[in-house]
């Protein structure tokens, strides 16, 4: 049952893989800048005409689009994404360094959100227009408000310079080291979240099944956390999912301010250096977390909400 | 005339937001006369100076004045968001009505287009896309509004869907009314609304999208004066100048929250259907409890 869904998924996913990787190619051919030029210029050479012709013949730039991009496709399908020429190796390999990091801020401040969101989303929920609720409330509106980068700056500032907490630079990728990363990336992410589960529980509150139990006078407590509390985290598992994938693709700007050595600083270098193997590369990297991603989510609503697996 | 002031005091958080959003656009209007220096003269001389009565924010590394700065700041973002969020508004809204209303291949056409976009975190595109097309204003602006159209095209055809189905739009089609007609006369005035709103709503953050790709160097390009960037000039200070990175931060603070405040109060003033139907249910729940 299970497998079937997923086989039938797989030619949906790869014709939208082949759309995504042919965009991206597209975009990087009609491109201003020529790659030649641009290789030449990562390695700080000034390149005679002579030498950027040789080099566009041995890049393949000087065949046809079509040809250009049936070489690119089948290497990839190889698992040759061709080679970065502003770091110098594959690019297959210039993205599996970045992998463990972003992973693992992805888990950590994922982790951090949760334990922020959930308590102060039932919270509000629960004293719904009480000063709790208003508190919550003000709190949220401005994490949403405000800037990542700026808060990323300040923490550093405080945690960081003033305090002396935690490391300015996190380079090493250490638990010490993500901590602030990961608070200001789980900062942002809680004051949607929180809402979410709000919004979430209040409606489950609403429900008549609550009504119903309160009627045969079972405790608010026990029909809050058993029933309601369960049932209201389901709409989150689809958040969560694209929260999830979207920290897979690297979070460049917390990247940037603290020097961490994730996806999405790599995205950057790859973008300041015209690096089109590079960039290509992550486009494809994305999509492919993006689509697994939605896979996992689909598959879960399926494993874990009865009512969605009778409707089927 | 009458009729606006009784709304504005009948609507007292609408009108306070308004007043506050109004005196931003202010400022940016009038920021020639409101700067007392040149935002972009450098002074050396005067470089890395601490807020003073003469520099009321201080200097930054090239010597400017960081108060004359952050109000110049306030055109771009305005502006930008501005012009983003009605071109994104324009496009979705159009390329969703259209697939609405035209239904079959067009429609899985568009919509699928919409998936592609959605495939990608927001930012991550909008980097890829400027970083391809090669850092200017113009091409973040257009990485932004690639991103940023497939919400309103969801939004314009889950209307058109819905009103398709009306009693009154098959009597219109009986009397002999031409598409063009059904489309200006009753669906695109029925999507405008909840556009409007979710476009209020969205200024916001897409100023604080652009100033996120100012920050990482692909947005406005110096020396024009923009939030972001003025924040990544300043981070290689923070320790010494500490005022390059408060100001700027607070200028985008303090005008994103506005623009959510009056977006939220727009949205309860013309939506009020989701509260109006919570209290319905409460009382229904409250009758059958006592009953």
């Amino acid at each position: 049952m299970l497998a079937k869904k997923i086989l039938k998924r797989i030619p949906q996913m790869l014709i939208v893989l082949f759309g995504i990787s042919f965009l991206t190619f597209l975009l990087t051919y009609i491109a201003p800048g020529d790659p030649a030029e641009a290789m030449y210029e990562a390695a700080g050479i000034l390149p005679t005409e002579q030498q950027l012709e040789t080099a566009r013949i041995s890049m393949g730039l000087d065949k046809p689009f079509a040809v250009q991009y049936f070489n690119w496709i089948t290497g990839v399908m190889r698992g040759d994404l061709g080679m970065s020429f502003s770091k110098n190796i594959p690019v297959a390999a210039a993205l599996g360094q970045r992998l463990l990091p972003t992973l693992k801020v992805a888990l950590l401040s994922m982790a951090m959100m949760m334990a922020v969101s959930v308590p102060l989303g039932v919270l509000s929920a629960v004293h719904k227009d009480g000063i709790a609720d208003y508190i919550v409330r003000f709190l949220a509106f401005f994490g949403i408000s405000v800037p990542g980068f700026w808060l990323g700056l300040l923490l550093m500032r405080f945690f960081g310079l003033t305090l002396r907490w935690f490391p300015v630079v996190s380079s090493r990728a250490g638990f010490k080291e993500m901590i602030l990363p990961c608070l200001t990336l789980a900062i942002a992410m809680s004051a949607k979240y929180t809402r979410q589960v709000r919004a979430s529980v209040l409606e489950e509150l609403s429900q008549d099944y609550v009504i119903g139990a309160r009627a045969r006078g079972i405790r608010y407590r026990k029909i809050l956390w058993r029933h309601v509390f369960k049932n209201s985290l389901l709409p989150l598992i689809t958040l969560l999912g694209i929260s999830f994938g979207s920290l897979l693709g690297g979070t460049s700007i917390v990247e940037i301010i603290f020097s961490y050595p994730g996806l999405g600083n790599l995205a950057v270098d790859a973008v300041r250096a015209r690096d089109y193997p590079l960039i290509q590369g992550f486009v494809l990297w994305i999509a492919l977390i993006y689509m697994l991603v939605n896979l996992v989510v689909d598959l879960s609503y399926d494993l874990i909400d009865p009512r969605i697996r009778e409707a089927r | 005339m009458k009729k606006t002031f009784a709304f504005l005091k009948s609507h007292k958080a609408f009108t306070v937001y308004l007043i506050l959003v109004l005196l931003i656009v202010l400022i940016s209007i009038f920021a020639k006369q409101i700067a007392p220096f040149d935002p972009t003269a450098s002074k050396l001389r005067d470089a890395f100076q601490a807020p003073s009565a003469e520099h009321r924010f201080g200097t930054d590394f090239l010597g400017r004045d960081l108060y004359s700065r952050v109000i110049y700041g306030t055109r771009v973002s305005i502006s930008s968001a501005l012009i983003l969020v009605a071109a994104a508004m324009l496009l979705g809204g159009l390329m969703g009505i259209i697939a609405g209303f035209a239904g079959g291949g067009v429609d899985s056409f568009i919509m699928r287009l919409c998936d592609t976009m959605l495939a990608f975190p927001d930012l991550i595109l909008a980097i890829a896309i400027a970083g391809i097309l090669g850092p200017s204003f113009g091409n973040a602006i257009i990485a932004i509004l690639a991103v940023s159209w497939t919400k309103y095209a969801r939004l314009a055809r889950s209307t058109v869907l819905k009103i398709k189905q009306r009693d009154y739009i098959a009597a219109a089609r009986t009397t002999g009314s031409k598409d063009s007609h059904i489309l200006t006369a009753y669906l695109i005035p029925n999507a405008l609304p909840t556009l409007l709103t979710t476009a209020m709503l969205d200024i916001g953050t897409t100023m604080l999208s652009v100033s996120s790709l100012s920050f990482l160097g692909f947005g406005i390009q110096p020396p024009t004066p923009e939030w972001g960037y003025m924040l990544s000039e300043g981070r290689a200070y923070i320790q010494t100048a500490p005022w390059l990175m408060t100001y700027p931060g607070l200028a985008i603070l303090i005008t994103v929250v506005a623009f959510n405040l009056l977006g939220d109060s727009i949205r309860d003033i013309l939506d009020p259907g989701t509260r109006r139907s919570h209290k319905k249910k409460e009382k229904v729940r409250k009758q059958s409890v006592s009953a």
